[in-house]
């Protein structure tokens, strides 16, 4: 009777061991196999992928990068989660908020990859992150009206601090020339005319500031003003006396501009603040910013995730322990702090482990969102061994460091299998 | 519905005919038929096909088996419309021999992607490898079989041998090079030029007195797309190539000689002179290095007057991108050839030969196919494509920016060079975030450091050479 009992039930056993046994047990097995023998797969290694796993600079950033998501990206996923189930516990439209907060979840990390490679794009007619934060920042600081303007050749003028200032000091009854060159027409100020000539006048300073460019025909006359040239309109241009501003102003429609005796002697200057270059924002993807930026994507997918288990283990929790708690006279902090996140103590804790597994297998985020430029330092080991499989010709190095990935793996599953099976007794 | 009980009853001729009669005018239907039923082995097939292709003064020149039933595999790298251009040829010879053609899209390295297809046994029978290094790999690995006689003879008819020689191993011919680059042009935005008044640059001099001119005019002279470290490759090549000459080119190429030679450096010097303004790069070097080549080209000719930048560096292939914006090639964007920096303009290419992975009577005829003008001249004609067969004739290009590339192409008659990246190991030359790719990366961003780059780049090279992969 046993006998057959266990016949039929190994025969029903047997198509799920075939299935683990040939697309989990087999590949495991001959990756292990395969990380101690050589590129080609052809002889023994011994420890040497191994080796490299530790020597390597690149599987050391993504080693480092590895750590770095493990500790934050779920800490902060099942942080907002948290402050998410709570808040919307309370609030009447809290389902709605629910279901967008969970939204991003019903996307593919692919999808969300190339969103947010957009998302941090630099210009930031693209970025979204940048056009906030140029918004943000330009609200405080003005950007100027000249951005790119330089000295051309034979120019005047030099540079000093931003700025630029003439070589000789000008004299009352003079008409100052102070050209500029690559200003774009389209940047130019709507007040701005066509460019005229100073002429002098006794006891002042006269001048012009202007684009010494015509379209389609280059400087034309060197430091002089050509026909169809622009004034520089509202250019700000002080005079300078041993380093001290004796005299100001601006400049009209046509780059006119005229100065007071007291300047007779300094020298012009044009300072700074005319050409501060417009701010471009942060530079999401560059080296030092890509690894949080991704994480900043990841954490928009997965904490709806977190929030829903927690909310879920929320709604577990005895009302009357708060309510308790709340006739006993604790505010809502200590009822949080001290009851309701020691309740839900075993959630969070399945939901970071889960996401601890999640984070440690990330490839698909990085690999969209890095430039091609920045991947070296947003390497996690998952892309690292893609890399070093599929693009660098190196599958033991590779298989080295899937199974490194499965060693780390295995401790996190065991306490989750551990955690589930005790749920399961009580 | 009548074809395919046509196909049913005799087997061995009618899906030839099939497919001649559907490509076919109504006219010429009823001679195509007749000529395809009598002419079972011979070259009367070839005859339909140059019939159709209505207005090509080659017509047919190269005669292919009759390979009625047989399918072949084809894997290449390309995408999109180069893709679809090639499937245009592939149909063409479909129709001339009644074999089956199925294109296999491979990702980049196309190397790594037929080693896991070899080791799962199922091979395409034809590859279009990129690089003379992975024709040297298949080779290495008993991959690639040597190309037959017919092959051969449409190579030596309408190669020069410098295109034949770098599809050779250890002397014996395994690759037939079907596409060819231009990787020595510098694309401009015409409507910046005549705002500025700047004028096509013949040397690196006038090429820095242009881009100042452009920057005067209120135009950022370059953009680069540095976020793919393979166009930097080929700027330095460009550079390289001119200034040290191309025997220098191949010692390092081959890493006989150091990266940290003085002729290394003065080329990184140079290239500084360009790399190192940021007010010459689109979007500073920080924004160079998050831009991706497609849009390095179409943020030149996007913009009207105010582009983002005047010039673009690259081969002909940024057409492509350029025909993604509304720019005309040959009226808003324009090209000129990469300037003399050294003794001559360079002219650094870049290719893909077809290798045949699976010996059979069909995958040779396919090379054979390839290497012939007729094929060349059908994706000519679509755009977007070079050959370096010297006899597509040059009115087959769509325009006559095509045209001068192509011209530029086969007059350099066997003083090109192709681009080092390619030649060098993967690991160094064409992995994303690493090896030549990393160093010339951070190079842009600091272009100051022109020893440590040296000193970076001999580190990886060492690496990369030594251990052979």
């Amino acid at each position: 009777m046993t006998g057959t009992r266990r016949t039929v039930a190994a025969l029903f056993l047997l198509p799920a061991l075939v299935l683990l046994g040939a697309l989990v047990v087999y590949p495991i097995g001959y990756s292990v196999v395969r990380s101690f023998s050589n590129a080609s797969g052809d002889g023994f290694a011994g420890f040497d992928n191994y080796k490299a796993l530790f020597t390597d600079d690149g599987i050391r950033t993504a080693l480092k990068n590895n750590i770095i998501w493990v500790v934050f990206a779920p800490a902060v996923s099942t942080a907002l989660g948290l402050i998410f189930a709570v808040l919307t516990e309370r609030v009447r439209w809290g389902t709605a908020f629910k279901l967008v907060v969970f939204m991003p979840m019903a996307i593919s990390m692919l999808a969300a990859g190339i969103i947010f490679r957009l998302v941090y794009d630099q210009d930031p007619d693209k970025g979204v992150a940048n056009a906030v934060w140029v918004g943000v920042h330009d609200t405080f600081a003005q950007s100027s009206a000249f951005p790119k303007a330089h000295p051309g050749r034979n120019s005047p003028l030099r540079p000093q601090s931003g700025g630029f200032v003439t070589a000789a000091a000008v004299h009352t009854g003079q008409a100052v020339g102070l050209p500029l060159v690559g200003v774009a027409p389209d940047q130019m100020p709507d007040s701005a005319k066509k460019a005229a000539a100073a002429k002098p006048e006794p006891g002042k300073i006269t001048g012009t500031t202007w684009q010494d460019f015509t379209r389609g025909k280059g400087v034309g006359r060197l430091g002089a003003v050509d026909p169809g040239e622009l004034g520089y309109a509202g250019m700000r241009i002080e005079a300078v006396k041993d380093g001290k501003v004796v005299a100001s102003t601006t400049a009209a429609g046509d780059g006119t501009f005229t100065l007071p005796a007291q300047a007779d002697g300094a020298l012009l200057r044009l300072p700074a603040s005319n050409f501060k270059e417009p701010y471009n924002g942060l530079d999401w993807l560059g080296p030092s910013l890509v690894t949080p930026a991704i994480i900043g994507a990841y954490v928009w997918m997965w904490a709806g995730f977190a929030m829903v288990l927690i909310a879920a283990g929320l709604a577990g929790v005895p009302r009357e322990l708060l309510e308790a708690a709340r006739v006993d006279g604790a505010n809502e902090w200590q009822v949080f702090r001290r009851i309701t996140v020691p309740m839900l103590a075993p959630v969070l804790a399945v939901v970071t482990v889960t996401l601890m597994i999640n984070v440690l297998k990330i490839f698909d985020l990085v690999f969209i969102i890095a430039p091609g430029s920045s991947q070296d330092d947003a390497n996690v080991l998952a892309l690292e061994l893609y890399r070093k499989g599929f693009s660098e010709g190196q599958p033991g190095i590779a298989s080295a460091i899937a199974v490194f990935l499965l060693l780390l793996v295995i401790p996190v599953m065991l306490f989750n299998m551990r955690r589930l099976k005790r749920e399961v007794r009580r | 519905m009548r074809s395919t009980s046509h196909t049913i009853r005799t087997r061995t001729t009618r899906p030839a005919a099939r497919q001649a009669a559907r490509a076919a005018a109504a006219a010429l239907c009823a001679g195509a038929l007749a000529l395809s039923l009598t002419a079972c082995g011979g070259d009367g097939n070839d005859n339909d096909g140059s019939s159709k292709e209505s207005g090509t003064p080659t017509g047919s020149t190269v005669s292919l088996p009759k390979l009625n039933g047989q399918s072949l595999e084809v894997a290449a790298v390309w995408t999109g419309g180069e893709q679809k251009n090639f499937k245009k040829v592939l149909a063409e010879f479909e129709k001339r021999t009644g074999a089956k053609v199925t294109f296999v899209p491979a990702q980049d390295p196309i190397i790594n992607f037929l080693g896991s297809k070899i080791a799962g046994g199922q091979p395409p029978d034809v590859a279009l490898l990129p690089q003379p290094g992975a024709i040297k790999q298949a080779v290495d690995k008993g991959w690639a079989k040597p190309l037959g006689s017919a092959a051969q003879e449409q190579l030596k008819k309408n190669y020069s041998p410098g295109w034949q020689d770098i599809g050779k191993v250890d002397g014996k011919q395994y690759g037939a090079y079907y596409k060819a680059a231009n990787k020595s042009l510098i694309w401009y935005n015409a409507k910046v030029f005549e705002n500025a008044g700047a004028k096509e640059p013949k040397t690196w001099k006038d090429l820095l007195g242009t881009a100042q001119t452009v920057y005067d005019s209120g135009v950022t002279p370059f953009s680069v797309g540095g976020a793919d470290g393979w166009t930097l490759t080929d700027w330095f090549e460009n550079v390289y190539l001119s200034q040290a000459g191309p025997d220098k080119y191949d010692q390092l190429a081959q890493h006989k000689i150091k990266w940290t030679d003085p002729s290394v450096k003065q080329a990184l010097t140079t290239l500084a002179q360009i790399w190192g303004k940021k007010d010459y790069l689109a979007g500073g070097p920080n924004g160079a290095l998050q831009t991706e080549f497609p849009a390095s080209v179409t943020q030149t000719f996007t913009g009207g007057d105010q582009p983002k930048a005047g010039m673009v560096f690259e081969g002909d292939f940024a057409q492509v991108n350029i025909g993604e914006t509304k720019a005309k090639v040959g009226t808003d964007a324009k090209v000129f050839p990469f300037p003399a920096v050294g003794a001559g303009s360079p002219v650094v290419t870049g290719g893909d030969a077809a290798v045949v992975l699976k010996d059979s009577k069909a995958a040779q005829a396919l090379v054979t196919f390839l290497a012939s003008p007729d094929a060349a001249t059908i994706q000519a004609k679509l755009g977007g494509y070079l050959s370096p067969n010297k006899n597509v004739p040059l009115s087959a290009y769509p325009n006559e920016v095509q045209r001068t590339i192509a011209k530029a192409l086969i007059a350099s008659g066997d003083d090109f060079r192709f681009d080092m990246s390619d030649q060098a190991p993967q690991a160094f030359g064409g992995t994303p975030g690493k090896g030549e790719w990393k160093d010339l990366q951070d190079f842009l961003k600091n272009p100051k450091d022109v020893a440590g780059t040296q000193a970076k780049l001999e580190k990886d090279a060492a690496a990369a050479y030594g251990s052979g992969s």
